[in-house]
């Protein structure tokens, strides 16, 4: 009997970022059918699996670090997964979160819970089970090592496609022009 | 009959007294640049254009083209190292594409697509960079600014004002506004100026004309900036 052929297990996760780069992963569109004979899902926002399963061959992190949470989960894709992505500008340069990066964090904790209309007798929420943020969002790779990255906000569906098809047909991910973007 | 010498095994003419940048872009071969322009006198500092000649690395915009040189510069080391140029000037900046007014019209950016740029490698430096929008017509942000000094010649040659110098050493070298505030709405600058005019990057922006034309149709998203007539200092938009 001829065993079926394993499946690459995929995971993926959102950090610090909005999940734009997930939208464009289904903007892959119908070829996801294609791409769902070659792959499976393990722990992602689209399975809603709570952990990453030990023998993951392709892990995809959209977004950056903008707190401890965020540091444990990259850690756990690192340790979990063969080949680490980092999917958009977020993951890759901190993107729109980082743009907070030369405030003091302090400050913006003040204006956001404090300061800002409409607050009145605001608070800073301090519950302990809360991840505690960090002084500055920070691009993935300065944590962990990165295989590889696809820039743009978001990427899109066509140059994820292009990435994750090549490695699966073993080539090396290449982005030409009109596919590489940062914006 | 012009002398030649050659880049990459092709045949490249010149004259006596052109540099292998100008006798280069004469024939239609693009070699990376940020700071070179060929409206002002080169002062080689971004280092993208290093070519290998005879063996040794030159910046291509200050070489004076010599006959028989035997010129390296579409090759995977010299375009390695441009890249590595190009992944710091991204990190010592704050370099936001998605939030930049002149994302598409970039040159660093496009640069950074032409060398396959997939990321900035280094750590991230963030830097602390005051944005000026003191004056009517332009802002200047200077989270962006490369330190190609375009303005700085610009402003002193042709707009005979200096409104812009380099000042500081190193790391902390930075662009300056000729006035006691430091603020460019205490300068003579105007939008006419050639200093408006040739930043290649997004920190001399026009003001009330953001996004007149869309990402994804800009300058360098309908062609790469290696395509002959498409560097930008060519086709200067806003």
């Amino acid at each position: 009997m001829i065993e079926p052929r394993k499946k690459i297990k995929v995971a993926t996760t959102s950090l610090a970022g909005c999940f734009g780069c997930h939208m464009s992963l289904l903007d892959i569109d119908q070829r996801l059918f294609t791409l769902l004979e070659h792959i499976e899902f393990d722990r992602s926002p689209l399975t809603d699996i709570k952990t990453c399963s030990p023998d993951c061959d392709i892990g995809i992190v959209e977004g950056g670090l903008c707190n401890t949470e965020n540091i444990h989960v990259l850690r756990e894709f690192r340790r979990n997964c063969k080949i680490l992505i980092a999917l958009g500008a977020c993951a890759i340069n901190g993107g729109l979160p980082a743009q907070r990066n030369h405030l003091p964090l302090a400050v913006l904790l003040e204006e956001v819970y404090h300061t800002s209309p409409g607050l009145a007798n605001g608070m800073i929420p301090n519950d302990p089970e809360l991840p505690l943020p960090l002084d500055r969002v920070h691009p993935i790779h300065e944590v962990v090592h990165v295989d590889y990255a696809i820039p743009g906000c978001p990427p899109s569906g066509d140059a994820i496609w292009k990435v994750l098809t090549d490695l699966l047909a073993g080539r090396e991910p290449e982005l030409g022009h009109g596919l590489l973007h940062y914006d | 009959m012009s002398q030649t010498f050659t880049i990459d095994g092709r045949v490249i003419p010149f004259e006596v007294g052109q540099t292998v940048m100008q006798a280069a872009s004469q024939a239609g071969i693009y070699i990376p640049h940020l700071c070179y322009h060929p409206a002002f006198k080169p002062n080689g500092s971004c280092k993208l254009c290093t070519v290998k000649v005879n063996g040794r690395q030159s910046a291509s915009c200050t070489l004076r083209a010599q006959s028989g040189m035997v010129v390296e510069s579409d090759t995977e080391e010299i375009n390695a190292e441009r890249r590595m140029l190009t992944q710091m000037l991204f990190v010592e900046g704050n370099h936001f594409c998605p939030s930049c007014e002149k994302s598409g019209n970039c040159q660093l950016q496009a640069t950074a697509y032409h060398l396959g740029m997939m990321s900035p490698h280094f750590d991230h430096f963030f830097p602390d960079r005051a944005v000026d929008a003191s004056h009517p017509d332009i802002l200047l942000d200077f989270n962006r600014c490369i330190l190609c000094s375009l303005c700085v010649q610009a402003s002193r040659e042709v707009d005979k004002k200096q409104v812009f110098a380099l000042s500081g050493r190193g790391i902390g070298t930075h662009l300056i506004i000729n006035a006691r505030s430091g603020r460019l709405a205490d300068t003579d600058f105007s939008l006419a100026d050639k200093a408006a005019q040739v930043c290649p990057v997004g920190v001399i922006l026009k003001k009330r004309t953001g996004f007149a034309v869309p990402i994804g149709q800009r300058t360098y998203d309908q062609q790469p900036i290696s395509v002959p007539g498409k560097v930008a200092e060519e086709i200067r938009h806003d």
